[in-house]
């Protein structure tokens, strides 16, 4: 995998500052024929800021990006096209509404007759049978005619990776592709991308989760707060080291946890079945039982119904049939404000759409679930002294990065609005504590911070369901795993003796472990 | 009741419909790119004041020497150009400034009303400026001997036959052509357009632009092609039953335009029933029927084409269609007492149709998904 | 020039210009707090004219038939005109929280309906009509219904207190209270709304009830105010709109309303002055401050785009909200 010594792509002495905050300083990067080269690094460390430069995306401050040696323009996607280089996004570059073959077509169009350039007619047909042709040659099979909404993830993603092979790209940048797949799915990917090579392509690979690497790359180059800091490759190094490099400090890769003590059942859920809007079942017959000073781990594929759950959990959307009991009390279909008054936490999935309001400051936030309550407010009035007095607390407490209790929090990074929704919601007297995705996005210590807070939650016996599309974040903390599938819980198992190839099965429905509901009473 | 009444009702219903037509086709621009428009209304009202002005005023300077035609036509062009600016307007407030796209809309209606308005009162009334008329009607040969359906069709103004050929053409350009294709990308998705290469901001201003033009064609038309001169606040809320008549028809050329015959019907209905040889009630009866039967034709259709998914379920379509049958049938056997109800009232169709829209029909309607958020790239 | 000058004599340059310009102010700093709040909540209530008009038809009604003492009537009747106001914004609130018809259009709708009913009822053969009048008009209210006058001989009524008042209560009510809370929170964002627990589509009512109540307040003072106590044609006119660039030229904030309704109040005082002195017609008047709106909205804007905005500067609305598909 590895020929000449010339490098297919250059970029030299790149940088990009985006006002005061420099993205990229002074980069320097090569990638060879047919190989995979990994860019590592964390949230926030500039990776993506250089792939869009190197897209057209961006226009760089500085420096020049060379193909096959020669030094070219990039002004737009357009231009990274034609000069062969392609890029599957993170967050799918497609129209959900559209089919396939439009979503291949669109910005290149092939049409019948060229007589009125854009107003003549589309030619999906000819379209059609490229795409299903080019799906046989890379072992990408796609139906040119779903909607892309119909898709499930990991089709979606083939789409994305077909639609770049459409366009000409040789050189493909995969974006941190392996955030929606669940293991088997990812060594799925892998084979694809070995595929792609052997064809001749080359990949450059972004990720910040330090496992694949190792198992994926041909090189490695780790980025650290705009700048390189480390070429190397699998052979010279090892995941910690890797690790230090990324962050630059000696960083926890499992949670320090002791061993749980689990008291009296907090959480049950009998037989809950949830529907969407649009009437289908996204939660079918699940049943759970979680105890004080537990953690239990759902593990699974986003978009297996983990968000209609907690959801309907937190009173957010209506349970269809089946109860759920919190503390012995039957809050099945209750409002959200009832069961956090019965001493429930919810830090939610979309921290800006749900656990924030941007427009509003830090202090606010802080108090969002309990502006109508003593000591902020005797039912009628607010007293913003109260208020503020409670922010500064919890700033110093959580250690929210902020310049003002009063400041905007749409200006906090992701790391620190998510601490303000953790301070807000691990500050009261709780029972149990529902979260879902607590650290997306976020920068290592942030991470390392919450995890923290959750374990000591556990700890001080609250029960605690997690909701993560990061394996290892749920293999770190949990107690207790369960899987979900399409809406059902396929398999429930103690986490000292889970392993991930077992539970990568369960998450694509592969297997279905017995139910255990005897077990349940 | 008889079929030349019904004629003569259903051609002027398409007459009373292409301003909202128009309205709505600017509206399907705008929102298909992503961009709101509350302002429809203001746009019309340029388009109808300066299409008046234009006309007028090249009648006036030529002497009457000039084919009162030519006029009309500069003036439809200007009123068309004057539109099309003031929809610039909005494209920069609320792309370039990224103002709410209500607060823009707003600010063009209030700006379009104090002009008008302040001309009208300044210039036109004083001076007594009349109009040079308004375009003949065209008979097509042949197809317009057609009975029934083609005096309805086929014997109006060339602006109606500009609006047919309009719908079709946008109909066939906005889902069948890499231009439609972009332009949906934009309001669904702007975020994989722009990765395509796709200039959205540029989509939006070039639509924002041309659906204005429509907008002011769709008043234009009521001063060319109707009364012939302009009335201060002579859209009366057109600009905003046109994005009911949008939402009803689908986000769809062909869809906005059938809904707008709706609208076009009520309107002409009321206007005839001013006349006071229709019993009012009667009236009234067979347009309940009417609408339930096209409610139940349109569920059917939708049943058909989106394969079960949408449209109600059989058993209610057969109820809903049985009833209007049996109001058709009784409502032509009965005879009412004689009611009469005020003109203000029948006037009031339109408005409250729309509001039976907006309230029956937008839940299962979804538009572009992305429209009313500036672009912001990433 | 002349022009400016005359407006400005027009609308301050004697205690009785002034006067005017204080009773113009009114109704717009009533109505202008309406639109303020419903904008704080995320709602656009174009329909501030119909509510004014009906609050106005119903103070006629109840002003022309009821006549208790002055101390009951007045507050009844101001009461009679918030709620019809009320009662009909509340209406195109509840087919938003219910089916998500958007208030724009359906305030709009209402306006023009309400507009046709009262021109039949004040009309020929209309049920308001004043006997043996030949313009549509109606009744004069009773004596009892009428607001006290201020300062004796001049015409300035208990209004503008009454709108002082509000605007005070307004900003204490947004900013110092539970209800004030929630409907900002709506208006921000309604999906953490709902996540805290707050009754989404019961808050939206609410806040669409309190606008037209404001509105309809504003459009009863305007005949229990100003002689000859009565309702025409003409009447009203143009404050819907008004009202609506007066809220955001305020910033929307109840101490900025009160400012700019004033501003405008004092045009529309010294365009009559200047209409006769300068030969400048009235409608330029609608001209200037449509364009004072656009440019003060394009500068808000602006200014919190390219700037970082002050800490807690809530300027910002988002009333496309729940528009598009998603």
């Amino acid at each position: 995998m590895k020929n000449n010594n010339q490098p297919i792509l250059s970029l030299n002495n790149i940088s990009k500052s985006f006002g005061s905050l420099l993205a990229n300083d002074s980069i320097q990067f090569d990638l060879f024929p047919q190989e995979v080269q990994v860019l590592l690094g964390e949230n926030g460390a500039g990776k993506s800021t250089l792939m869009k430069i190197l897209y057209g995306q961006y226009q760089a401050d500085n420096g020049e990006i060379l193909i096959n040696e020669k030094p070219v323009i990039i002004r737009d996607p357009n231009d990274a096209l034609r000069f062969g280089i392609g890029m599957v996004h993170q967050h799918f570059m497609l129209v959900p509404v559209m089919t396939v073959t439009e979503n291949l077509m669109l910005g290149d169009e092939k049409t019948k007759g060229k007589w009125f350039g854009k107003l003549a007619r589309l030619d999906r047909e000819t379209v059609r049978k490229e795409i299903l042709a080019l799906g046989e040659k890379y072992g990408l099979q796609v139906n040119p005619d779903a909607l892309v909404e119909d898709l499930s993830v990991g089709e979606a993603q083939r789409v994305e990776i077909l639609k770049v092979l459409y366009k000409g790209a040789d050189i493909i940048i995969l974006d941190e592709p392996t955030a929606v797949l669940t293991p088997q799915e990812t060594e799925e990917l892998f084979a694809i991308m070995r595929s792609l090579i052997q064809q001749g392509k080359s990949i450059i690979f972004i990720t910040h989760k330090l496992k694949e690497v190792l198992s994926v790359a041909d090189r490695i180059t780790v980025l650290r707060n705009g700048k390189v800091v480390g070429h190397t490759t699998p052979s010279e190094s090892s995941m910690e080291e890797l690790a230090v490099l990324m962050v630059g400090r000696e960083v926890l890769l499992t949670a320090e946890k002791g061993l749980s003590h689990p008291d009296g059942v907090v959480l049950q859920i009998n037989d809950l079945c949830v529907k969407a809007k649009n009437g289908m079942i996204v939660v079918k017959d699940f049943n759970l039982q979680l105890r004080a000073g537990e953690i239990y781990g759902i593990a699974g594929v986003q978009g297996n119904g983990q968000s209609e759950l907690i959801e309907a959990l937190t009173g957010l959307h209506p349970v269809f049939s089946g109860k759920l009991l919190i503390n012995g009390r039957d809050l099945t279909n209750a409002s959200p404000r009832v069961v956090t008054l019965a001493g429930t936490a919810h830090v939610p999935e979309d921290r800006q759409k749900h656990g924030l309001v941007l427009g509003f400051s830090v202090a606010t936030n802080l108090i969002l679930q309990e502006y109508y309550r003593p000591p902020f407010s005797n039912g009628w009035l607010i007293f913003p002294e109260k208020i503020e007095e409670n922010a500064r607390k919890k700033i110093a407490e959580f250690d929210i990065r902020t310049p003002s209790p009063d400041s905007m929090v749409s200006n906090l990074s992701g790391g620190n609005q998510q601490k303000v929704i953790v301070a807000r919601e691990f500050s009261r007297p709780i029972n149990l504590l529902v979260i879902n995705q607590p650290t997306r996005g976020l920068d290592v210590g942030s991470i390392e911070f919450i995890h923290k807070r959750i374990i000591e939650a556990r700890d001080a016996g609250v029960a605690i369901l997690l909701v993560s599309a990061e394996l290892d974040e749920i293999l770190s903390l949990s107690d207790r795993i369960g899987v979900m599938y399409a809406g059902e819980l396929v398999a429930e198992i103690d986490a000292n003796l889970a392993d991930r190839e077992q539970l990568g099965l369960y998450m694509t429905g592969s297997k279905h472990q017995v139910s255990q509901r005897e077990k349940i009473t | 009741m008889n079929t030349h009444f019904m004629v003569a009702l259903m051609t002027l219903a398409i007459i009373k419909a292409a301003p909202l037509v128009y309205g709505a086709l600017c509206g399907l621009l705008n929102e298909r790119a992503g961009v709101v428009n509350i302002g429809i209304e203001g746009m019309m009202l340029a388009g109808a004041f300066m299409a008046f002005l234009g006309s007028a005023l090249v009648g006036k300077w030529t002497g009457g020497t000039l084919n009162p035609n030519i006029s009309l036509v500069i003036g439809l062009l200007i009123g068309v150009l004057s539109s099309a600016l003031v929809a610039g307007l909005h494209a920069v407030l609320s792309i370039h400034y990224k103002i709410d796209q209500v607060i823009s809309g707003t600010v063009i209606n209030l700006l379009a009303v104090g002009i008008t308005n302040y001309v009208a009162n300044v210039y036109i009334d004083p001076t007594h400026l009349s109009g040079v008329g308004v375009f003949p009607v065209w008979k097509i040969p042949i197809l317009s001997k057609i009975p029934v359906v083609g005096p309805i069709l086929f014997e109006h103004q060339p602006m109606i036959y500009l609006l047919f050929g309009l719908v079709i053409f946008l109909q066939y350009a906005v889902f069948n052509t890499p231009w439609g294709l972009r332009l949906r990308s934009v309001g669904e998705h702007p975020q994989t357009a722009d990765s395509v290469g796709i200039n959205v901001i540029k989509t939006r201003y070039l639509n924002v632009i041309l659906g204005g033009a429509l907008a002011g064609m769709g008043g234009a038309i009521m001063v060319l092609e109707s009364v012939g001169r302009f009335q201060k606040l002579m859209t009366s809320g057109r600009g905003f039953i046109a994005l009911a008549v949008l939402i009803f028809g689908r986000w769809s050329p062909v869809g906005a335009f059938a809904a707008a015959i709706l609208f076009g019907f009520a309107e002409a209905l009321g206007v005839r029933l001013q006349f006071g040889d229709i019993n009012h009630l009667y009236a009234l009866s067979m347009i309940f029927a009417l609408a339930a039967l096209a409610t139940s034709l349109f569920w059917l259709i939708m049943r058909i084409k989106t394969k079960k998914q949408k449209g109600k379920s059989y058993p209610v379509i057969i109820t809903v269609f049985i009833i209007g049958l049996v109001s058709l049938v009784a409502a032509n056997q009965i005879t009412f007492p004689k009611v009469s109800v005020p003109i203000e009232f029948l006037g009031l169709l339109p408005y409250v149709l729309t509001i039976l829209v907006l309230t029956g029909l937008v839940k299962r309607a979804v538009g572009p998904a992305a429209v009313g958020q500036p672009y912001e790239k990433q | 020039m002349k022009a400016f000058s005359a407006l400005a004599v027009g609308a301050f340059g004697s205690r009785d210009n002034f006067i005017v310009t204080i009773i113009k102010s009114t109704p717009l700093i009533i109505a202008g707090l309406g639109v303020a709040l419903a904008f704080r909540g995320g709602l656009f209530n174009i329909g501030v004219e119909g509510q004014l008009f009906i609050g106005s038809i119903a103070a006629v009604i109840v002003g022309t038939n009821v006549d208790l003492p002055k101390i009951i009537n007045v507050p009844l009747i101001l009461a009679a005109g918030a709620i019809s106001g009320a009662l009909l914004a509340a209406f195109s609130g509840y087919l938003k929280a219910r089916f998500g018809a958007h208030e724009v259009i359906t305030t709009i709708m209402m306006n023009f309906i309400v507009l046709r009913i009262i021109t039949w009822a004040i009309g020929a053969n209309g049920p308001l009509r004043k006997p043996s009048s030949v313009v549509p008009e109606t009744r004069s209210l009773l004596e009892s219904a009428r607001l006290p006058i201020l300062i004796p001989n001049t015409y300035l009524h208990m209004g503008i207190i009454i709108a002082l008042v509000l605007a005070v209560l307004v900003y204490f009510f947004l900013f110092r209270t539970v209800w004030g809370v929630e409907i900002r929170t709506v208006g921000k964002n309604l999906n953490a709304a709902k996540y805290v627990g707050i009754n989404v589509n019961r808050n939206i009512v609410f806040t669409m009830a309190l606008s037209g109540g404001l509105a309809g307040l504003a459009g009863a003072i305007q005949v229990m105010g100003i002689p000859p106590y009565n309702f025409t044609t003409g009447f009203n006119v143009g404050y819907g709109f008004d009202s609506l660039a007066v809220a955001v030229l305020g910033s929307i904030h109840p101490l900025g309303v009160v400012f700019s309704a004033f501003l405008f109040g004092a045009m529309d005082a010294g365009s009559r002055l200047m209409q006769l002195r300068a030969k400048v017609p009235i409608d330029i008047i609608t001209l200037l401050q449509g364009l004072i709106l656009m440019f003060v909205a394009a500068n808000q804007i602006i200014r919190s785009l390219y700037h970082i905005p002050a800490p807690d500067k809530e300027e910002s609305v988002n009333l496309t909200q729940g528009w598009g598909g998603s």
